[in-house]
C-alpha cells in the first residue's frame, strides 16, 4: 500500500480525546495522528485500555460527551472535519459513509425488533426507499453475508441466532449502505475460532467488492496479520509504532511491539519450555510517567526515555514510524 | 503415559453429565441435553492434559463435574483410588483438598467483599489447618509464592489488575497443596502480555509442586504450549485424543484438521491455505446422528450419519496413545 501521489480517505491529526473521572481527567487517546487511504485495511492493536476502542468510537462521535470530550485534533473524512460536524449531520454519516461492527454482536443488536425490521430502519433512515424495496435490499445482503435462507432468517429476532450469524447480520446491516470506511471494533473476539475463521474471511472478501477502507481494532495479533495492509500499535492512549506489516511481524521497531510477538504461544513453532514476558504491567492512565510510557517495563529504556517522550516520526518513504529513543533495528 | 498404566491420578471412565431440559406448564424434563456424553480421560502425576472445544462443547461442564461442583448422570470419577462420582459431600471433603480449581474470570470467582487475606485463609480454616498465626504464615507464603506483594492481605479484589486477580486465584487453588487443578479457561481474559507471565507462574508451580494440570481452553496455541497431551471435545465427546505434538503436526480427526487450520496465525504474508467448516456446531439438546460432526464433515460419507464412530487407536510416530473418533483415514 504505498502511500505517495494518493489521497487519505481518513487523516487523523493530534486527536486527543478526555474523560472526566472521579479521581481526575483521563487522556483516552493522548495526541494520535494517522491516515486510511481508500481500500486499505489498517489494523490498530494493543492491550486493553490502551485507547483503540475509544479511537474507533471517537471517528464516529459515539463516545458519550460529557463524561467524554475531544480535546483537541481534526478528522479528516473525505474532505470534512468530523469533529465540527453538528449531531445531525453526523446521523447522516453514520450508517452511511462510515459503518461500524462491534465485538458483542447480541448487545449491538436490539432484541425486540426482528433483525429485518433493523435492516429496514438503517436502509431507509439513509435511502430513498419503500419498505418493500428495502426488504428485498435487505434479504440480498444477508444473502451476501452467506445466510441461509434468508428469506426466512430475516424475520427472526436476534436470540434465534447463533454468535456467528448475529455477527453476520451486523456485518450486513453495516454494509447495507455501501460505506466508505467500515470500523470493526474487535468482529471476532467473541466468536470460536471455526466461526472466527468464516466470518474474518467474509469481511475481508467484502471489503473488496464493496472498494472500502476498513480499521481493523483488536488485540489479536494472528487476524492482524492475515487481514490488514498496515497496523498501527497503540500503548497507554499512544501510538508507539505504526509499519506495514510484513515490517511490522518481521522486523518490529518497538521494544513493546517485539515483547507483544514474542509472548504469543507459536502454535506452529516448536515448544519451548518459557515464553518471553514483558514484565510489569500498563502503567495507570491517572499516573503517567513524563517520559516514554513503556519505560518502566522496557528491557531498553534509559534515563532519556524516563525524562522525554519520544514522539513517532513517519518515513516518507515506507510510511512506517516508532516512538523510541532506542528502536530495535 | 499408556492407558493401560494404572498409576493415574485421576482417571474418568464413561463420564455422562446429562441436564434435563425443562418446558411446558409444569415445567417437566421435556429432553435432555447431553453436555458430557460418554466421556473416558486419564491424567498422570505431574502431567497436563489439555482439553479443546468450541463454546457449548462440554469441556466446562466436565471440568466442573470431575471436581464435583456438578453430580455426574453416570460414569466414574477414580481419584488416587477412591470413586468420586458418587460420593456423599461429606465423604468428599478431605478429596476436596486434592482437587483444585481455577476459573476464568478472576473477577467473578474472588469475593468483592474479602480482603485477599479472607480469602486465601478460608480454605485453610474449612480445613481446620493450623491457628491464626500459622494460617497468616501460611498466607504470606502464598502471595510470595505468586508474586504478589505482602501488602496485599489487606486489599480488596477491586484494586487489582485482571492479572493480578488470576494470581490470587492461582494461590488459592494451590493453597491446600492439591495433586489436580481444574484449569477453565485460566488465560483467555487476559492481554497478550498478562497471559505469558500467567502461564509462567503457572509451569513453574507445575514444576515445582508436582501438579497435575486439566488445562480447558479455546485457544489451540495456548493448550498446546502448556499440555503434555490433548483431547479434542466435539458436543460432549472426545473426538481425538492424543500426545500434544502428535495431534498438532498429525490431526487425524477432520475437526481437529478444521480447528487447527483456523487458527489465524501472527506470521503475516502466509496466506495458508484454510479449510473453514461451513455452519455452526449442532445444538447437544438434539444431536445429530451417527458421527455429530458429520453435517458439517467436509469428508462425510453416508455411513457417518448412521454409525456413530467409537474411539479408536492410530498409530503415532512416537509409541504414544493417540486415539480418534472416526470412520476414515483422512
Amino acid at each position: 500500500m504505498s502511500s505517495e501521489n494518493k489521497t487519505p480517505l481518513l487523516s487523523v491529526r493530534n486527536l486527543v480525546v478526555e474523560f472526566s473521572t472521579r479521581y481526575g481527567p483521563v487522556r483516552a487517546v493522548d495526541d494520535i495522528s494517522f491516515d486510511v487511504y481508500p481500500n486499505e485495511t489498517v489494523g490498530i492493536v494493543g492491550e486493553s485500555g490502551c485507547g483503540k476502542t475509544v479511537t474507533g468510537l471517537t471517528l464516529l462521535q459515539l463516545i458519550p460527551m460529557p463524561p467524554g470530550r475531544i480535546v483537541q485534533g481534526s478528522i479528516n473524512f473525505d474532505g470534512r472535519d468530523l469533529t465540527k460536524l453538528s449531531e445531525k449531520e453526523m446521523q447522516e454519516m453514520r450508517g452511511s459513509d462510515i459503518s461500524m461492527i462491534f465485538q458483542e454482536p447480541m448487545t449491538a443488536l436490539n432484541p425486540v425488533f426482528s433483525v429485518g425490521n433493523q435492516m429496514i430502519d438503517v436502509l431507509r433512515r439513509h435511502k430513498n426507499l419503500t419498505r418493500r424495496q428495502a426488504r428485498e435490499l435487505a434479504i440480498n445482503m444477508l444473502d451476501t453475508v452467506g445466510i441461509p435462507a434468508p428469506r426466512k432468517r430475516i424475520d427472526e429476532y436476534p436470540h434465534q441466532m447463533s454468535g456467528g450469524m448475529r455477527q453476520r447480520v451486523m456485518i450486513a446491516m453495516a454494509l447495507s449502505c455501501g460505506p466508505k470506511l467500515l470500523i470493526a471494533d474487535e468482529p471476532t473476539t467473541a466468536l470460536d475460532v471455526t466461526t472466527q475463521a468464516q466470518v474474518m474471511e467474509q469481511i475481508v472478501k467484502l471489503q473488496d467488492e464493496f472498494h472500502m477502507s476498513m480499521i481493523l481494532v483488536t488485540h489479536d495479533l494472528g487476524v492482524v496479520a492475515e487481514s490488514c495492509d498496515r497496523a498501527i500499535v497503540m500503548y497507554c492512549g499512544n501510538i508507539i509504532e505504526t509499519a506495514a506489516i510484513d515490517d511490522l511481524f518481521h522486523k518490529p521497531q518497538h521494544p513493546y511491539t517485539r515483547g507483544l510477538l514474542d509472548s504469543i504461544p507459536r502454535i506452529r513453532e516448536e515448544r519451548i519450555t518459557e515464553l518471553p514476558i514483558i514484565r510489569g504491567m500498563v502503567p495507570d492512565l491517572l499516573h503517567l510517567p513524563d517520559g516514554c510510557r513503556f519505560a518502566d517495563r522496557c528491557p531498553r529504556a534509559t534515563d532519556e526515555c524516563r525524562q522525554d517522550k519520544p514522539v513517532v516520526n513517519i518515513d516518507p518513504v515506507t510510511g512506517n514510524g516508532v516512538a523510541c529513543y532506542h528502536p530495535m533495528g | 503415559m499408556s492407558a493401560d498404566q494404572p498409576e493415574a491420578l485421576l482417571r474418568v471412565e464413561g463420564l455422562k453429565t446429562y441436564f434435563p431440559v425443562r418446558g411446558g406448564v409444569f415445567l417437566t424434563a421435556q429432553a435432555q441435553c447431553k453436555a458430557v456424553d460418554d466421556v473416558s480421560i486419564h491424567i498422570g502425576p505431574g502431567e497436563t492434559l489439555g482439553l479443546v472445544g468450541e463454546s457449548g462443547c462440554g469441556k466446562s461442564t466436565l471440568g466442573k463435574t470431575i471436581v464435583r461442583l456438578i453430580k455426574p448422570t453416570d460414569g466414574r470419577i477414580l481419584f488416587d483410588g477412591s470413586d468420586l462420582s458418587s460420593m456423599s459431600e461429606r465423604a468428599l471433603k478431605p478429596h476436596r483438598r486434592q482437587v483444585q480449581m481455577i476459573f476464568q474470570d478472576p473477577a467473578d470467582s474472588l469475593n468483592s467483599r474479602h480482603s485477599i487475606g479472607n480469602i486465601l485463609e478460608e480454605p485453610f480454616i474449612i480445613h481446620g489447618i493450623g491457628d491464626a498465626a500459622e494460617r497468616d504464615r501460611r498466607v504470606a507464603r502464598l502471595l510470595d509464592v505468586v508474586g504478589l506483594p505482602s501488602s496485599a492481605v489487606e486489599r480488596f479484589p477491586f484494586e487489582f489488575s485482571g492479572g493480578q486477580r488470576q494470581r490470587i486465584g492461582i494461590a488459592r487453588a494451590v493453597a491446600l497443596n492439591p495433586k489436580l487443578i481444574i484449569c477453565d479457561e485460566p488465560v483467555s481474559a487476559l492481554d497478550v502480555s498478562i497471559q505469558s507471565q500467567i502461564l509462567n507462574l503457572m509451569l513453574d508451580l507445575q514444576q515445582e509442586m508436582n501438579l497435575s494440570y486439566l488445562f480447558i481452553a479455546h485457544d489451540l496455541a495456548v493448550v498446546k504450549h502448556v499440555s503434555d497431551r490433548i483431547a479434542i471435545m466435539y458436543l460432549g465427546r472426545i473426538v481425538e485424543m492424543g500426545g500434544a505434538d502428535e495431534v498438532y503436526e498429525r490431526p487425524k480427526h477432520p475437526y481437529t484438521q478444521a480447528l487447527i487450520s483456523a487458527i489465524p496465525e501472527p506470521v503475516p504474508g502466509g496466506k495458508r491455505e484454510r479449510q473453514i467448516l461451513a455452519g455452526d456446531v449442532p445444538s447437544p439438546i438434539d444431536p445429530p446422528s451417527g458421527c455429530a460432526f458429520h453435517t458439517r464433515c467436509p469428508h462425510a460419507q453416508p455411513k457417518c450419519s448412521e454409525e456413530r464412530p467409537e474411539l479408536r487407536d492410530v498409530v503415532a510416530r512416537t509409541g504414544e496413545e493417540h486415539v480418534v473418533a472416526c470412520h476414515f483415514d483422512v
